[in-house]
């Protein structure tokens, strides 16, 4: 049986203000697209960042690609990367200088030929030179995904990443994932408030609600245990403690 | 039986592989940090002019005040250059840390941390970027300081020989050191902890005697003086330019305190992104 792309068992976080996550257990296979949904402080943020290494559990295990994430870190972050609206690139260099420097820091061969190809793919080749503070949102999503994709990353982690987007601009990044993943068999943790974005990439959904995993399977057996048309209806029907109403009605 | 030690050959470069992967240094990444930071200050021309103005602006208040002291008082006469060279050490002490630190905010301010932790840069290889920055930043100053000093008062800094190397050496040390741990502490708690990096060396100033002898202060507070190594450096430096006598003994004991404030500062900032990691202080990299 091969290595699972993440493995988390029993993850637990807990700060001086309360429970973050509680105790959640899942295991993504290499290839796969996994959305995890929730409101606010469902703890989506804070799985993506122990997963990351940037956040130390206070219990349970997160494995990338079977390495031990925290404690043995710097053996897969060279195979893994990340993307969110909310953390940016320095934004006085310019686009190019951004990701010579991250593509430098991750070691990309033939870097110069790999920014000319995400430039290409993500439309980016006219903005090469801009100072990146200088970019619409939608372009520094772009910029951020552009680094998110530099060093061809294995495990690509993603939080909220068309948050505050146009619909086209967002179209257009989802499109962008799904050549990605097509391309390279990447493995794919999307946290995202977005439904559309979630039934369209996802091929699995985590559902977490105060810090514990509510619901979890494909988009389609959600629909069916809910008996809902959509992926909103579901999400609410979780946030709102309606459990699974066909069963209920049952 | 002729297997086993084979076995353990392979077990022992499988586990010089780790090691080498968990704590060796790459340049490149050094490099790449280097390079970002170049980038940066080349963008900005005010923050290049930042560099060079307020250490010319003291250097010419202090040069002129020991003119017109030594005009009037023929102790001065004889010290001549005590405080210009006090002044332009003490910057290198100053804009020394200022230059680490203020590297280090950039990334909290562009919100660019979290960015490079998850990267496979480690901090021990972000440390020494900032190490190697904080000399770029306190050249570009000042060394057009230096040059005005001999311009204006006739003062050269680099008359001072291998003396000033030493000088040099141990006030570098010392500033990289606090720079080090302020980082780790505005890490940790956020930049509300910001102001810290503007201010932390005044805290020195008048316990390093960087103007005045050790002898001017009361006594309990030169054992102070005493605990801090720049206050080796400022007496050498005095002993100097006004008994013309190179105090070694002063620069070796303020070396020997230095490896150990060096080493503490390193640790503490370990201790630091530990916390950092534990408080998530580094997913929420505002105020």
């Amino acid at each position: 049986m091969s290595v699972p792309a993440i493995a988390v068992e029993r993850l637990v976080k807990i700060y001086q203000r309360g429970m973050a996550v509680d105790g959640i257990s899942f295991v993504l296979p290499v290839g796969s697209v996994t959305g995890l949904l929730g409101g606010n402080g469902a703890g989506k943020t804070t799985t993506i960042a122990m997963i990351m290494g940037l956040l130390t559990p206070t219990s349970g295990t997160v494995r990338v690609l079977g390495v031990d994430m925290p404690r043995h870190r710097y053996r897969v972050l060279h195979r893994m990367n990340f993307e969110s609206p909310y953390v940016e690139m320095p934004m006085r260099l310019t686009v190019r200088q951004n990701l010579t420097v991250f593509g430098r820091l991750y070691g990309v061969t033939g870097l110069a030929d790999r920014i000319a190809e995400l430039a290409d793919e993500l439309d980016l080749a006219e903005l090469l030179d801009q100072p990146s503070g200088k970019l619409s949102s939608g372009q520094k999503t772009r910029v951020s995904l552009a680094k998110a994709l530099i060093n061809r990353p294995e495990v690509l982690l993603l939080d909220e990443p068309t948050a505050s987007l146009d619909p086209d601009t967002a179209d257009w990044v989802r499109a962008s994932l799904e050549r990605y993943r097509a391309g390279r068999g990447a493995t794919i943790l999307l946290a995202s408030h977005n439904m559309t974005e979630v039934e369209r990439l996802c091929d699995r959904v985590i559902i977490m609600k105060k810090g514990r995993i509510e619901d979890d399977g494909t988009p389609a057996e959600l629909l069916a245990r809910y008996g809902r048309g959509t992926l909103e209806e579901v999400f609410l029907d979780v946030a709102r403690g309606r459990g699974h109403v066909r069963e209920a009605a049952q | 039986m002729n297997d086993k030690p084979a076995v353990n050959r392979d077990a022992v470069i499988d586990q010089a592989i780790e090691y080498a992967i968990e704590y060796a240094i790459s340049w490149r990444r050094i490099a790449a940090m280097i390079e970002r930071y170049w980038y940066l200050l080349r963008s900005s021309w005010p923050r290049l002019l930042e560099l060079i103005y307020w250490p010319a602006v003291q250097m010419m208040m202090w040069g002129f005040l020991q003119l017109y002291i030594a005009q009037n008082a023929g102790f001065f006469a004889r010290a001549g250059g005590t405080f210009i060279g006090a002044v332009l050490l003490w910057d290198i002490l100053f804009r020394g840390q200022l230059g680490f630190s203020v590297s280090f905010l950039e990334e909290m301010w562009s919100r660019n941390l979290a960015n490079l932790m998850m990267s496979p840069l480690k901090p021990i290889e972000l440390v020494i970027a900032l190490m190697v920055m904080s000399i770029v930043r306190l050249l570009i100053g000042m060394v057009p300081v230096s040059l005005l000093a001999i311009g204006f008062f006739g003062f050269n800094l680099y008359g001072l020989g291998l003396a000033l190397a030493a000088f040099f050496l141990n006030l570098i040390l010392t500033s990289w050191a606090v720079g080090i741990f302020v980082s780790g502490v505005v890490m940790r708690n956020g930049l509300g902890a910001e102001n810290l990096a503007w201010t932390i060396m005044f805290l020195l100033m008048p316990l390093t005697c960087v103007y005045y002898p050790v002898a001017v202060l009361p006594h309990w507070l030169q054992v102070v003086a005493w605990s801090l190594p720049p206050t080796y450096v400022f007496e050498g430096m005095r002993a100097l330019l006004i008994d013309h006598t190179f105090r070694a003994d002063l620069m070796v004991q303020a070396f020997a305190m230095n490896v150990v404030v060096f080493g503490a500062g390193v640790v503490g900032f370990m201790l630091l992104l530990k916390a950092a990691r534990r408080h998530g202080s580094l997913i929420q990299t505002g105020e």
